[in-house]
């Protein structure tokens, strides 16, 4: 109880109550625009919530985070356009409820699934840090070096059939990462002589690059889509009774999108994919789905939702980001000198439920803004898209040049912002150049510090935590490599048909009168022996 | 056309190859460049050494780089670029405008103020995009004076004052490097 009022003090202050405001609101206008996305948001405000006190700044953050989501509902299921990439999957039953008129029912069981989800997670995190700062101060050097190698290693295989360009995406971050003054030795690399690398690739300037300066570039050459948006009558309370009519189904979706959520590197994707999946199977109407079916509306709202709590596990305990936009809010951490890791659980455990604490208040907010804005809010579905790219393209200015007042991380972002564009432009991995450059940099330091210990090479797993990490890590890369030899030789036998196909008809004719009449030797030579097993009939 | 329609398992097929073979190309030069780019020092474990992670990153970049290389070369059977991937590289090469616009605004803002730069910035963009009404440029003003408020003015980001400010007279001239 003390833990907690200690917490509510933290929260209990003007600027944090703000910041919750500006968060909550300014996340769901955000989300519900397509085409900027949270990413694109924290990335611009980053470099502004440096001068913030840490609660505020991570408030900001989070509640962009947190809300983006419920936003991004909103033209998912009005003009079958994902405001955010993870609200995809609320296209498939959100858009066909519209187009058979009931646009208002799947917007208000989108907002109760995504609230149940938010604060379903939120709760369970409050309940587990007790648990977490007890396992917390378990990790040590080689703990949270394996840690990040899992992360990396479950960023890189849950890029199915990308697996080898996230894992060269993920090498080029950790090579970024190198660039400058090594902090031990004191020696340069990869400068090339050049004052202005000395200092090193700033992680800000990359993110900047790209994901805001991309999205500009991919807004600015795209054409400006006219959306037809259908008014939405009455009140969005309806929601929450029919959701109450699927407890199972939402209770399920919410607890993978917490232990999905607390798994580096997996995320929203992957507890959505495992929800719809459970939900479908264990449906009583399975053909619904896809068809506008309300419960699989549910496992994905609610999957999704449960994520952004859940995320900031791996971060706050280990310190290590699961995922690009944990990943930004890590440098807010850096930057006020407050390191995330077990001794945050140790020693600031009511800042660590603050957070929590302001991730719950701030899902109230949403709901509460949307239940009566929603209408209002629907219009911003219509700005265009090169308008978006030009105001994205003027407030990444705000995120470069006021990190360092540097014309060079300018150029640097504009680079990275080319970069992106390619990649978006053929759907390549961005975010294992990320992840790559924070879990990189992370790696170095705790192998070197876990080395120094170690005169073995079976020393760095005898410890529970360390052991257990690498076996997991084992079972990960085995499963993948199982996977990918599954695919390999349904790859290989698709050849062996497609290459011995005939084009022929007499031919095919030929084998097929072949094939029955092997099938049918076969089966009279069963008969046979049968009869001769059984013995004569004497009757 | 400037596109190819077909998918490439899901994705954009031109263009593939030019960006797999220019990343093994980046790769291996990185790589060739790492005994050059960095130090080994003695007495030093391999795990400590200044150049251990760095050759994880290039060494990484160029045996993923070369096997996603081969995927693509595979999956579309041939080894070099078609006019399709060349038409594709000029879409990229494009967005350079772009990024000149940007790097003309960010060169322009120490000298000419934030707040200004901005607001001509905006307009001109929005002009060169189309957007010619009257109404959606007064908007774009609009946008732009907001931004500069809402950074400059409120969160006090740290932009500097621009060089023109310095001809300003006393009062104002604080009042603009503080604010815009």
């Amino acid at each position: 109880m003390d833990l907690i009022l200690s917490s509510v003090e933290i929260l209990a202050r003007w600027d944090v109550a703000l910041a919750l405001l500006v968060g909550s609101i300014g996340g769901v206008l955000i989300g519900a625009i397509p085409g900027v996305g949270p990413a694109v948001a924290i990335a611009i405000l980053l470099p502004a919530t440096f001068s913030m006190d840490p609660i505020v700044g991570l408030t900001v953050l989070l509640g962009i985070y947190g809300s983006s989501m419920y936003g991004g509902s909103i033209p998912a299921i009005l003009i079958n356009t994902p405001g955010t990439a993870v609200n995809a999957l609320t296209t498939y039953d959100g858009y066909p409820m519209t187009t058979r008129g009931e646009a208002r029912r799947a917007i208000s069981l989108a907002y109760s699934s995504s609230f149940f989800g938010g604060i379903f997670s939120v709760i369970c995190l409050i309940l587990f840090a007790p648990v977490l700062a007890r396992v917390a101060p378990m990790f040590g050097s080689r703990e949270i070096f394996l840690a990040a190698l899992l992360g990396i290693i479950l960023v890189v295989t849950a890029h199915r059939g990308q697996t080898l360009i996230a894992a060269a995406m993920a090498s080029f971050g950790i090579w970024l990462n190198t660039i400058g003054l090594e902090p031990v030795k004191y020696t340069k690399r990869y400068t090339f002589e050049q004052s202005w690398l000395s200092s090193g690739v700033d992680l800000i300037v990359v993110v900047l690059g790209l994901f805001a300066l991309s999205q500009a570039f991919i807004l600015l050459t795209s054409e400006d889509e006219k959306v037809r948006l259908t008014r939405l009558k009455g009140s969005f309370f309806q929601g929450f009774r029919e959701l109450a009519r699927h407890p199972r189904v939402a209770s399920v979706a919410a607890s993978f999108g917490v232990l999905m959520g607390m798994i580096p590197g997996v995320g929203e994707f992957t507890a959505q994919f495992m929800s719809y999946t459970y939900a479908q199977k264990t449906s009583k109407r399975p053909e619904d789905f896809g068809h506008g079916s309300s419960e699989g509306l549910i496992s994905a709202e609610t999957s999704n939702n449960a994520v952004p709590a859940a995320a900031m596990v791996p971060l706050l305990a280990l310190g290590i980001p699961g995922e690009a936009l944990t990943a930004m809010m890590l440098s807010v951490f850096y930057v006020h000198n407050v390191i995330p890791g077990p001794g945050l659980f140790q020693n600031r455990m009511d800042f660590v439920v603050a957070l929590y604490l302001a991730l719950l208040i701030l899902n109230v907010l949403v709901l509460i803004f949307l239940l009566f804005a929603t209408n209002q809010l629907i219009k911003v579905v219509r700005i265009p898209n090169r308008f978006l790219g030009m105001a994205v393209l003027t407030l990444s200015f705000v995120g470069v040049y006021s990190l360092r007042n540097s014309v060079t991380d300018c150029i640097l972002a504009a680079a990275f912002g080319v970069l992106g564009f390619i990649l978006k432009r053929l759907s390549l991995p961005i975010v294992p150049i990320i992840l790559g450059m924070v879990l990189g940099g992370i790696m170095e330091v705790k192998l070197r510090a876990g080395m120094a210990r170690v005169k073995e090479p079976f020393d760095f797993i005898d410890r529970p935590i360390a052991m257990i990490l690498f076996l997991v890590i084992l079972l990960v890369l085995g499963l993948h490599f199982a996977r990918v030899w599954r695919e390999f030789r349904a790859r290989k036998d698709r050849e062996w048909v497609a290459s011995h196909s005939t084009k022929n008809f007499a031919s095919e004719m030929h084998r097929r009168q072949t094939r029955l009449a092997r099938a049918r030797q076969r089966q009279l030579r069963r008969q046979r022996v049968r009869s001769v097993l059984r013995g004569p009939r004497w009757k | 056309m400037s596109e190819e329609n077909t998918e490439f398992e899901g994705r954009r097929r031109a263009g593939q190859l030019i960006f797999a073979w220019a990343f093994v190309v980046l790769s291996l030069i990185l790589l060739a460049f790492l005994p050059d780019q960095t130090v080994w020092k003695p007495r030093t474990k391999l795990f400590a050494q200044p150049r251990f992670w760095p050759g994880v990153g290039v060494a990484g970049m160029a045996f993923f780089g070369l096997m996603h290389l081969r995927v693509v070369v595979r999956q579309l059977g041939r080894k070099r670029p078609i006019r399709a991937d060349w038409l594709e590289a000029r879409r990229w090469l494009e967005v350079l405008e772009y990024a000149g616009w940007f790097l003309v605004y960010v060169w322009l803002v120490p000298r000419l103020g934030y707040l200004p730069v901005t607001l001509v910035f905006a307009v001109a963009l929005s002009w060169r995009l189309g957007y010619r009404r009257a109404r959606m440029l007064w908007i774009t003003a609009l946008f732009a004076v907001v931004v500069v408020v809402v950074f400059k003015s409120l969160l006090q980001v740290k932009i500097p004052g621009a060089l023109v400010y310095e001809y300003l007279p006393g009062g104002l001239r604080s009042f603009f490097i503080l604010y815009f």
